[in-house]
């Protein structure tokens, strides 16, 4: 299963943190601070696999951010990246040619779709268009503002 | 004005902020704001204001006092403002908080929600952050939606169902049913969700795991599917169907089949099929195949199909993508033990990708290449390493150090080459070195006899040039030390001698005790080495005598002290100094995994290749290997081929046996004259009669005839036989194997002996035969033969 997804950029400034296991929040702090080392620190060419205490960390640069996985030891490290990269086109989808602005200024459709995407860790749905349906019926489900005052809050 | 530009206008002006310290205050201003609209009533931007302080708390600000909030936010019955609140939620609290418990009933309630968008919210968030608490009060809801719900609700329900199971694994009772039944689904999604349940539940309780090996035919159809199936336009990823769930079949195949064979040959065609048949131009091929390779190597698979698989690593490994050379390596490192040979195919390869740019493969290539070394390869392959370790990164240097040592000990093909290996080390990456180098290095010289000289000329050439490396030093002032005398005499086989006089020897050496760059180890080799040349040497005692009263002084307690006993065996005992200082003995390695081709305790010989012989030759085997080899026959099962050599049984069982019964064949024998021909064996009709015909002083021709007095044939006839130690024994080929019926024919072998040592002549002889389709088996001992002369 996948332990953590984070999003940075080439400053180390953290865009989007997922993470599937219960960690304290001082913990999380550091593993965001060891990964952007970490990978920041690769050189352009090398591969794109590393090792950190006993997960295997997949990382891949798309334009200005990195995208990078914290996997359990017996995860298939290519099928990471394919994960990694079908969450990039389902951005992609969404927003029309994603940068990374996009995803600064509207961050919680990009953790929604990525809940429609991946669920505890694991791959929920393996077809682009079932993913990319369910988030527009969601957004459809987002109540205009007059009908958002006139429901009860309780 | 919407409020969800407030949002982004807050974001911009955080990010317009200059300083770190305007950054802080913009949040501050704006984190009071939210925490005064938290209190407020409710005005419709709730959701706005929480998702602002996510975006806070993503920047790292403290967020806990939203807590609350997300709990509120996900009990209102708007869509916008549950979405918020369970994201509040998965970002801000954990099961560690005690906030979680109060949404659980929420969750609950959504979980039956009319709308599956709220369900699918529900089902997210207790995937995400449920706690054991949690998943054990909602586990039956789950079971509910694994069973009756839509395609988009049961993909999220299984994969709530492995978050339950990996917070409560006894939960996975409740959930086993309703997995196997997911498998008949025909959504991919759910199928997905489905097998990695399954996935789950097996890898944690091996009685599921028995259950569902019978889902294996099912499970290799669904996969024939994938593989088999055309252009998927919803699935295809790069010429593959659905690569996601093809790997995730492969591995929970390849946990159904491991240790068992019935489930490991129903995949066996499956797994050939997806190795022949996968495309692996781009990466979700390679992700396919990887896995495919992964499965073959841990389930019992045919040997075909493991070579396959290592040949796809191969193949991986001259793949211009560095992501999958790395994978092929690490791969390859866990199957080089089993599989030793099919890697070893591959080793050029390897080898190649010590000299690649990533530090993550040359890693990887290192510990393969080490994992490679044998006795075969050793030369060339320590070539490759000794060539990386000049340019390795330097957190590799102490590995790489030390896998050359341990591969120069087990495999060194000749002693001068081991000593040169060492010393090319020391003088490439001499700090890197582990600490018993130095003390395993002057023991494998002391053992070196024959290279001495040639030892102490590469030593002091190194010496002269460099003495930075410590560990190098230590060795060359001890070397000099001992064999000085060697060095002074100017001549040398192996290697080009150097010119030097005394001086130049006592200038290096000083050079050393003096140089800062020594450290203190070093300089009291250096001291005792100089010590040592006073018996060496003839014309600069004196100025050695100086040198050493100077050190009684020093510093440095351990040189003084040294310095201290130095002086007082120049001075009170120099009739002993002579006897103190001579050469040292050969110092025993005491380790036992010593495997250079020497006895114990002894010199290292040079390797031979150990040919097995034609005849057996018994003189070197310790004495008690005597009762053991003639016990040969009656220990082995092994056939005896028709030829004249008894070799293939030689080596093997040559070790200690029960041997209690063996009799004492060097003992006395009464020799009593025997007739030209005696019979040795009558049993079931057969009877061997010996004859035997001296015709050299130590040398003997024994002829064996069998005849058979049956009524029927005698088939399969094999004679094996065996001497004491020193003879040395000759089969000549049979007349042949089959001895007819009433005695109308015979078998006859003839056996050459040699005596060389004259020691008293026993055969064993050993009898196979068929007769009336049954087989026979019998051992006679002839003890006596005739005696003349012996």
């Amino acid at each position: 299963m996948m332990h953590f997804l984070l999003l940075f950029s080439r400053q180390g400034k953290l865009r989007l943190q997922k993470w599937f296991t219960p960690i304290p929040e001082r913990e999380k702090k550091k593993i965001v601070r060891d990964m952007t080392t970490m990978v920041l620190g690769r050189k352009p060419r090398s591969c794109n696999f590393l090792h950190w205490k006993d997960l295997k960390i997949v990382y891949k640069k798309y334009a200005s951010l990195y995208f990078c996985c914290g996997l359990d030891a017996e995860e298939n490290e290519l099928l990471a990246l394919e994960v990694l990269h079908r969450y990039v086109e389902l951005l992609d989808k969404y927003f029309g040619n994603v940068c990374e602005l996009d995803i600064i200024f509207n961050f919680e459709k990009a953790y929604f779709i990525l809940d429609e995407f991946l669920l505890g860790g694991e791959v929920q749905e393996t077809s682009k268009q079932v993913v990319s349906r369910s988030i527009e019926a969601s957004d459809m489900l987002q109540e205009t503002m007059e009908e958002y005052m006139s429901k009860p809050a309780f | 004005m919407s409020p969800s530009v407030r949002l982004q206008e807050m974001i911009r002006v955080i990010r317009g902020a200059r300083t770190q310290g305007e950054e802080r205050g913009v949040i501050q201003r704006e984190c009071a704001a939210i925490r005064a609209q938290f209190r407020q009533a409710d005005n419709g931007t709730r959701s706005h204001n929480l998702a602002k302080l996510l975006y806070v708390h993503m920047l790292g600000y403290p967020a806990h006092f939203g807590q609350m909030e997300c709990v509120r936010l996900i009990a209102s019955p708007r869509y916008n403002e549950k979405r918020v609140g369970y994201l509040g939620a998965m970002m801000l609290l954990d099961e560690k908080q005690d906030a979680s418990l109060l949404i659980t009933n929420s969750i609950k309630n959504d979980l039956s929600h009319s709308s599956q968008y709220v369900q699918s919210l529900a089902l997210c968030t207790l995937a995400c952050m449920g706690s054991a608490e949690m998943c054990r009060d909602l586990a039956p809801e789950i079971d509910r939606l694994l069973r009756a719900s839509n395609s988009y609700i049961k993909k999220k329900a299984a994969l709530c169902a492995v978050h339950m199971v990996r917070k409560v694994p006894e939960l996975g009772e409740l959930f086993t049913p309703a997995a196997r039944s997911l498998l008949s689904e025909k959504n991919h999604g759910v199928l997905h969700g489905a097998v990695v349940l399954i996935t789950e539940l097996c890898e944690r309780n091996p009685d599921t795991l028995e259950q569902f090996r019978k889902a294996v035919p099912e499970l290799v159809l669904m996969m024939k599917g994938l593989v088999m199936s055309g252009y998927s336009p919803e699935h295809n990823v790069a010429g593959i169907s659905d690569p996601f769930l093809q790997v995730r079949i492969l591995r929970l195949l390849r946990i159904l089949g491991r240790n068992n064979d019935t489930a490991s040959d129903a995949m066996n065609d499956l797994l050939a099929q997806v190795a022949t048949n996968t495309d692996s131009s781009k990466t979700a091929g390679s992700a396919v195949l990887y896995e495919t390779v992964l499965t073959v190597m841990d389930i019992k698979s045919e040997s075909g199909l493991r070579v396959l698989a290592v040949n796809i690593l191969g193949r991986f490994l001259l793949n211009n993508d560095r992501n999958i050379r790395y994978i092929s390596m690490t791969s390859l490192q866990k199957i080089v033990q089993t599989d030793h040979n099919a890697v070893q195919r591959h080793r050029g390869t390897i080898v190649d990708c010590l000299k690649d740019q990533d530090a993550s493969v040359k890693r990887r290539a290192l510990e393969l290449s080490l994992a490679l070394v044998s006795a075969v390869n050793i030369r060339s392959l320590m070539k490759e390493l000794l060539l990386f370790l000049s340019s390795c990164p330097p957190e590799l240097r102490a590995h790489t150090t030390s896998g050359i040592f341990n591969a120069a000990e087990r495999y060194a093909p000749s002693q001068r080459w081991h000593i040169d290996t060492i010393l090319h080390v020391l003088t490439t990456a001499g700090g890197d070195v582990r600490d018993e180098t130095v003390p395993n290095l002057i023991q494998l010289i002391t053992t070196a006899t024959e290279l001495h000289c040639y030892t102490v000329h590469k030593l002091y050439r190194a010496l002269i040039t460099d003495i930075s490396v410590q560990s190098l030093v230590q060795v060359a002032c001890w070397c000099i030390g001992e064999y000085g005398d060697l060095l002074l005499r100017g001549e040398c086989e192996e290697t080009e001698p150097v010119q030097v006089t005394e001086d130049d020897v006592l200038d290096a050496l000083e050079t050393v005790l003096q140089s800062h760059m020594s450290s203190p180890a070093t300089r009291g080799f250096a001291l005792t080495a100089t010590m040592k040349l006073s018996t060496r040497i003839t014309h600069n005692v004196d100025r050695i005598r100086s040198i050493v009263s100077i050190y009684g002084s020093c510093i440095d307690v351990e040189l003084q002290q040294r310095a201290v006993e130095y002086n007082a065996l120049f001075k009170k005992y120099d009739h002993m100094r002579a006897a103190v200082l001579e050469r040292m003995p050969v110092i025993d390695k005491s380790s036992p995994g010593h495997t250079n081709g020497e006895s114990a305790g002894g010199t290292i010989k040079e390797l031979e290749p150990t040919k097995l012989t034609q005849e057996i030759v018994f003189p070197q085997e310790p004495s008690n290997q005597v009762c053991d080899l003639l016990d040969l026959l009656g220990g082995s099962g092994e056939p005896f081929q028709p030829s004249p050599s008894l070799s293939s049984t030689a080596p093997g069982p040559a070790s200690s046996t029960a041997g209690g019964d063996l009799l004492d064949l060097l003992g006395g024998l009464d020799v009593t004259p025997a007739p030209p021909s005696v019979t040795v064996y009558e049993k079931n009709g057969v009877t061997l009669k010996l004859q035997t015909d001296r015709q050299t002083d130590t040398g003997m021709t024994v002829t064996i005839t069998a005849t058979n007095s049956t009524d029927g044939d005698i088939t399969g006839l094999t004679l094996q036989a065996a001497v004491p130690k020193s003879v040395q024994l000759q089969m000549k080929a049979p007349s042949g194997d089959v001895i007819p019926a009433h005695g109308l024919g015979q078998v006859t072998q003839t056996v050459l002996l040699n005596n060389p040592n004259k020691v008293s002549l026993k055969i064993r002889v050993r009898v196979c035969y068929t007769s009336q389709s049954s087989v026979c088996q019998d051992t006679v001992q002839i003890d006596s033969f005739p005696s003349t002369a012996w």
